[in-house]
């Protein structure tokens, strides 16, 4: 009885093995998800609410007629679409510059990469003092360093005025995450056979034809994920910003705005809410390509 | 499959390369270190002014000279931002290595399932561990600190042990995974034919060829704890008897302090320093830890 056991895939004794994950990601990561969606429909506006019900999407409607809210969301999107732009412009050209291999490639792909080592808390020092808005004479950081090369023109507020904010907020975003978005790109290239290049090659085809009609019709798995890893780093944007700007109303987004909802105000059904609306975003994009992924995995095996 | 990906990305110059070049093939390449060195220049930029600007002492750093360095070193800012920033960074370096080593144990176990002893919807079981990875921490942190509160872990530096295991577990089972599908299924095969079970064949087979994918997952994990500052900041509350190394260094840095850069750039550096030792000495594995976390290549 037992051999035979033991001689059959047993089904299960690896399910045993994962069961105490399982467990953990059921009440850790749905269930609380599930707790914190309850909360957002209920009446616990402050820490002294005792009478606490349901008021159904009360919450929901109220955060859209909230100014602020409004405002952070709007930031927010500013700050994904030039985040994502610039990310995937400077990721592609590093990895264009690097892809066929050039002497001291490691010590540029090095450097390029280790902004994602570091804390944005600690970064944000540098940032905030590269970023600073004094100009002319009393200019420091870049204003200062546009002034010494002659473009004193281009000096700007940088984070500190509405209407650039989230430009120069994405400004560090992009200095840190590029270099991840260029290791993606290396990889997808590296992965394309050469022989495929080669034949091109011999086919007479230019540089820029064997790009166009070979790299990039492959690259699009790898496109499309770093599209996802940027997105939902971009949707929890909270301590990049927090490093350089903390709470400052210009630069608020959805993160910052619920922590300050929490923290300051105590409101849990609001901030409650608002964690909602940031898992709304990231979960139509992320589901989907999940199950893509899922899909492409069975159809591999 | 993820060290390939990485080979890939390390493969060193290719033959192509080699062959001589002709006119417009030399301005290519100059114009290719050209482009390079710009970003590097860009890339180095802040990093390069934390530096310089730690040595100019605690008032040193004036506008005009910022960008140059020191003509003389004066660590004077070192010392008392080493004193302020001494215990928390003990205390961030003793729940770091706890839990980025149970996350690894975890991590292996599940890889291994997931990869080599899948089980009746075990694709599904993991999709769902993968969407824990992308999950706004904000949308667990509520019930996550009233769980700590009632687990009696609540204002002991273990929430943040517990938190980064657990939120940890998506990325390390998946690191893992890919880790492990590139070991032949033949090795199974053949100790199975000896008689051996799950567990042994895990045991012995699996866990002596994993020293790599260890180094991965614990420098993955050891870097996103160390740097991590949300759950740092939610589950510890600002409370200075459980201040780590990021919320120390914001308490340096925040608002009521901007003007003392000497002295906020040093603790930024000295706080930075771990995690950039890491990468200096251990950067493959990062590189490799990013790319095998990011599903598919």
């Amino acid at each position: 009885m037992k051999v035979k056991k033991n001689r059959v895939h047993s089904p299960w004794g690896g399910f045993f093995f994962v069961l105490p994950s399982i467990i953990a990601m059921a009440v850790f990561v749905y269930g609380m998800i599930g707790f914190t969606l309850r909360e957002s429909l209920q009446n616990r506006t402050n820490s002294y609410t005792e009478d606490v019900k349901y008021v159904g999407f009360i919450n929901y409607v109220e955060l859209w007629q909230d100014p602020e809210f409004t405002h952070a969301l709007s930031n927010l999107l500013k700050f994904t679409a030039v985040f994502m732009i610039g990310c995937l412009l400077s990721g592609l050209i590093m990895s264009l510059l690097l892809e066929k291999g050039i002497k001291g490639e490691g010590f540029f792909r090095s450097t390029y990469l280790y902004p994602m080592a570091i804390s944005f808390i600690a970064m944000g020092t540098s940032w905030r003092w590269l970023m600073d808005s004094a100009r002319d004479a009393d200019a420091t950081g870049l204003n200062y360093l546009l002034q010494k090369v002659g473009l004193g023109a281009l000096q700007s507020d940088w984070y500190t005025s509405e209407a650039g904010s989230m430009f120069a907020m994405s400004l560090p975003a992009i200095w840190q995450m590029s270099g991840y978005v260029m290791a993606l790109f290396l990889a997808g290239f590296r992965g394309i056979p050469d022989d495929l290049r080669e034949a091109a090659r011999v086919d007479g085809a230019s540089e820029f034809k064997i790009s166009r009609h070979i790299l990039f019709p492959q690259l699009s798995p790898t496109f499309l994920t770093v599209l996802i890893i940027l997105g939902h780093i971009s949707m929890k944007v909270f301590d990049l910003i927090f490093g350089i700007a903390t709470k400052s109303y210009v630069t608020k987004v959805l993160a910052i705005y619920m922590w300050q909802v929490i923290f300051d105000f105590q409101n849990y059904a609001k901030g409650a809410a608002i964690a909602i609306v940031i898992l709304l975003m990231i979960a139509v994009a992320v589901i989907p390509y999940l199950i893509y992924v899922n899909k492409t995995e069975e159809a591999n095996k | 499959m993820s060290s390939d990906i990485a080979s890939r990305v390390e493969r060193k110059l290719d033959i192509r390369t080699k062959k001589k070049l002709d006119g417009a093939g030399q301005f290519w390449l100059v114009f290719r270190y050209f482009a390079l060195t710009i970003l590097f220049v860009i890339a180095a930029l802040p990093i390069y002014i934390m530096v310089i600007n730690s040595v100019k002492g605690i008032t040193g750093v004036t506008q005009s000279a910022a960008f140059i360095p020191p003509t003389s070193l004066d660590f004077s800012a070192w010392g008392p931002t080493w004193e302020i920033l001494r215990e928390p960074m003990f205390r961030t370096l003793f729940f770091v290595v706890q839990s980025s080593i149970i996350s690894a144990i975890i991590g292996a176990i599940n890889g291994f399932v997931f990869a080599k002893w899948r089980f009746r919807g075990s694709t599904f079981v993991f999709t769902t561990f993968l969407f824990g990875m992308f999950i706004p921490y904000q949308a667990i942190m509520i019930p996550l600190t009233k769980f700590n509160q009632w687990a009696g872990i609540g204002n002991t530096i273990y929430v943040l042990v517990f938190a980064h295991v657990i939120y940890g577990i998506p990325i390390c089972t998946l690191i893992f995974r890919n880790y492990y599908a590139a070991i032949p299924n033949e090795l199974i095969e053949a100790a199975r034919v000896d008689g051996a079970g799950m567990v042994r064949i895990f045991r012995t087979i699996f866990l002596p060829l994993s020293i790599p994918g260890f180094v991965v997952v614990l420098i993955w994990q050891f870097t996103s704890a160390w740097n991590d500052f949300l759950f740092a900041i939610f589950l510890t509350g600002g409370s200075p008897k459980l201040s780590v190394a990021t919320t120390a260094l914001n308490f340096i840095t925040g608002s009521g302090n901007q003007v003392y850069y000497g002295n906020n750039m040093t603790a930024s550096l000295i706080v930075s320093i771990p995690t950039l030792l890491v990468y200096l000495f251990l950067g493959r594995y990062f590189l490799r830890g990013l790319l095998s976390g990011s599903l598919k290549g």
